[in-house]
């Protein structure tokens, strides 16, 4: 048979790994920043763009999308076209998807920082952008599935399936999630509300777990790992189990985000359920992983990447049993709103993904300059930095997150809450002091590799294309015996993509159909009623400065909870928020009831200086608040769009009525701070939040009145 | 309730079917030879050199 000989393109390669390291520091830079706010908000210098609001989703994009997103694209890159004996499919593709993706990241950075955002978490970036993602996306599919197709080696490797699976189920993620109403350039609504909003939103942020930062990096993990460590993986058998188990079950897990929330029950069990059978593909991927290695530890000893692909490995296993184990309602109870999610994340974030990286970069990079590393004794320093940093960042967390759950939850002999929200804050605060050096530590480790990886270039000679030779394949692939399906389906990419999105598709529709139709999942409530659009700006400036990210919109049904906060929160009251608000972090306390709760000059204290009214608090100051002025402008254009999403104001009116409402609004409330001696000057952007928030939770409170009024 | 009954069957019928499929390709040795795949990646380093014209054995 004809040999044929082509060449590799380490270029795009190449591109990519400079990304990964220079968006990789930016993203760690910002998580810094973020974390040394949470005890010295002064840090935000007076500056919307730097609050924590704003440098939070900075952070979670960055390192997700930019960090591991290039990582994914640097890895796939070089291993497909290896693995399919075949350069990529189009040089020119590789240059936009390249390219383009660095510009959406600009893009996404920028406007984040400007306040620009859906209020969707990990799903932040504005409907221009996600249209922008969605064709670097495809472009990126095309140059993927067209490497595929003209591969030279019959057999599809497991990896190459991860990533298939990576591009079908993050197109649809993406595409499901992004629906939105665009209300200008740079704002849009969702178009799902409240408890839609939510579980689509998790279905979505649980999946971009799985299905960005988990499958992409397994596939990355089949590859490399057997190559660093020179040996076969240790069951190939194992490997597809692995993937056709998970990829399956992970789609069903997402409402394990939502336990105790206003979500239907059932969809609850299910996510639960699912969660915890997703424990065996997880740990056979793991053991999978770590089992390669048998016989050959002494090896670990000498590589630093090996060093690197083991604690990932560790971390991945660490992260994908305390998952399920944190999905159990029971342990939920105490884990979310806390700190110890964020722990969790993080070891999936900086052991199984920060540690996969690094070490695919320590093993790609001297062989693409054709040399070796330049200092082994600087990468084994690295690493054991960034363990370090690793331990130091999550046992602090692990343990203000229980401790602050349990003073939540603690009672005194009278009944009454024990502790103040801000003590258990303040009570932790030296745990996030020590999280932050651990966060330091494992950054410098990274400015290490880059420093490393820079000498090592120095001393390379670049080979952007790499000569190889292979046979082409045959036009028909002689079969032994009898063919089976798997084999079958194995040779044909497209048909496995097919087979993949329809797995993966029924698998959210089934979850994501019956909530849409069943109306009863969403109990009506008569005194629920549309923001004003004075409130409607206030949720917009709640949004865009992140509010979110810090307080919850969501009292679930405990004694404490209730306690603390009031009634617990209803399904049908979420029944005009587009976004949903409910958040996922409790650093400062929830506000679904927070309306009506302290005056409006409370408030305006508060949001110009938090410490005046809650001495030790650790909310930075929204001072700008104070001076902007609210852009009214819009108001037209939000009820239109409201209205469009179901939102029943009355006809027409938009076009004035709103105006005059609004004025209105602004004037009473003007009045009460005027009374408090407070001059705000109506028209400020702070008297739209201050009418937001204390609208939060009112509407469920004139309940009971309307009915006694009725009778 | 219905709904939640619905996804049962739903996803217990998937389940099952792929369990069959799983338990109906390891009867049919279907994985007989997922010796080679693993191991044919470890050899198919290409030259380190990009000599234009030097030629590698492979197979």
């Amino acid at each position: 048979m004809e040999i044929e000989k082509f060449y590799y393109d380490n270029k795009t390669v190449k591109w990519f790994g400079y990304a990964v390291m220079f968006w990789g520091i930016v993203g760690m830079l910002a998580g810094l920043w973020a974390a040394i706010a949470m005890y010295y908000p002064a840090l935000n210098l007076g500056l919307p763009a730097t609050t924590f609001g704003r440098m939070r989703p900075v952070h979670t994009n960055a390192v997700v999308f930019a960090f591991v997103g290039n990582g994914i694209f640097m890895g796939v890159y070089y291993s497909l076209q290896r693995l399919c004996k075949t350069r990529m499919f189009s040089d020119t593709l590789s240059k936009i998807h390249f390219w383009g993706w660095q510009l959406i990241i600009v893009a996404g950075a920028i406007t984040l920082w400007a306040g620009k955002t859906t209020g969707k978490e990990y799903a932040e970036l504005e409907w221009p952008i996600d249209i922008a993602i969605a064709v670097v996306w495809i472009i990126f599919g095309i140059n993927l599935f067209g490497t595929i197709i003209r591969r030279r080696e019959s057999h599809i490797y497991v990896a190459i399936w991860f990533y298939i699976a990576t591009w079908v189920t993050v197109a649809m993620l993406h595409i499901v999630n992004s629906i939105e109403l665009p209300v200008s350039m740079w704002k849009s609504y969702s178009w799902y509300a409240g408890v839609q909003d939510a579980l689509v939103q998790w279905w979505y942020g649980h999946n971009a777990v799985a299905f960005f930062l988990t499958t992409p990096y397994l596939g990355l993990m089949y590859y490399f790992l057997p190559k660093a460590a020179n040996r076969p993986i240790y069951s190939y058998r194992l490997s597809i189990i692995h993937f056709w188990a998970l990829i399956f079950i992970y789609i069903w897990a997402g409402p394990h985000h939502l336990l105790y929330t206003a979500l239907p029950d059932w969809a609850q069990s299910l996510g639960v359920v699912f969660s915890i059978m997703l424990i065996a593909p997880s740990w056979g991927g793991m053991l999978n992983g770590l089992f390669t290695l048998r016989g050959a530890w002494d090896k670990v000893k000498e590589d630093p990447v090996l060093k690197f692909l083991v604690v990932a490995i560790t971390c991945y296993g660490m992260a994908t049993l305390e998952g399920p184990l944190l999905s159990l309602k029971s342990v939920n109870t105490i884990s979310h709103f806390t700190d110890w999610t964020i722990a969790h994340v993080h070891i999936g974030a900086l052991g199984w993904n920060g540690f996969l990286t690094f070490g695919v970069l320590y093993w790609l990079i001297p062989r693409m300059w054709n040399t070796t590393l330049y200092s082994k004794k600087l990468a084994g320093t690295h690493f054991w930095i960034g363990t370090i940093g690793i331990v130091l960042y999550a046992i602090p967390l692990y343990w203000a997150g229980f401790t602050q759950s349990m003073m939540w939850k603690n009672f005194t002999e009278e009944g009454q809450l024990r502790f103040q929200f801000l003590e258990t804050v303040t009570h932790i605060i030296p745990m996030y002091v020590t999280r932050s050096i651990g966060g330091a530590l494992y950054l410098s480790g990274a400015l290490l590799m880059v420093y490393n990886l820079r000498k090592t270039i120095a001393k390379g000679n670049f080979i952007a294309n790499e000569a190889a030779e292979a046979a082409p394949l045959p036009k028909k692939i002689p079969t032994h015996g009898k063919t089976y399906w798997h084999r079958w389906i194995e040779r044909r990419p497209m048909q496995m993509l097919v087979f993949s999105l329809i797995a993966v598709a029924i698998g959210g529709m089934i979850e994501l159909i019956p909530t849409f139709l069943v109306k009863s999942n969403i109990p009506t409530i008569s005194s629920v009623k549309p923001y004003t659009p004075l409130e409607l700006h206030g949720r917009d400036i709640y949004i865009r400065e992140g509010c979110y990210l810090c307080h919850s919109q969501m009292v679930r049904p405990f004694r404490d909870e209730v306690a603390r906060y009031g009634e617990y929160s209803k399904a049908g009251e979420f029944v005009y928020d587009h976004p949903f608000q409910w958040g996922s972090k409790r650093t400062g306390p929830d506000l679904a009831r927070v309306g009506g709760k302290y005056p409006d000059s409370w408030h305006y204290n508060h949001m110009l200086d938090p410490t005046s009214m809650s001495p030790g608090s650790i909310m930075p100051s929204y001072v700008w608040l104070m001076d902007h002025e609210l852009d009214t402008s819009r108001t037209g254009a939000m009820i239109r769009a409201m209205r469009k999403l179901g939102v029943p104001y009355p006809d027409g009116y938009a076009a004035d009525q709103a105006g005059k409402d609004l004025a209105r609004q602004e004037a009473v409330i003007d009045s009460s701070l005027r009374a408090d001696k407070i001059q705000a000057g109506r028209n400020k952007e702070i008297v739209a939040l201050i009418a937001y928030l204390q609208r939060l939770g009112k509407d469920i409170k004139e309940a009971p009145k309307e009915q006694t009024a009725s009778k | 309730m219905s709904a939640i009954i619905l996804l049962l069957i739903a996803s217990l019928s998937v389940a099952v079917v792929f369990l069959g499929a799983f338990i109906w390709s390891v009867k049919h040795h279907q994985f007989d030879d997922g010796f080679s795949p693993p191991r044919r990646i470890l050899f198919d380093d290409p030259p380190v050199e990009n000599i234009p014209d030097q030629s590698i054995n492979k197979k």
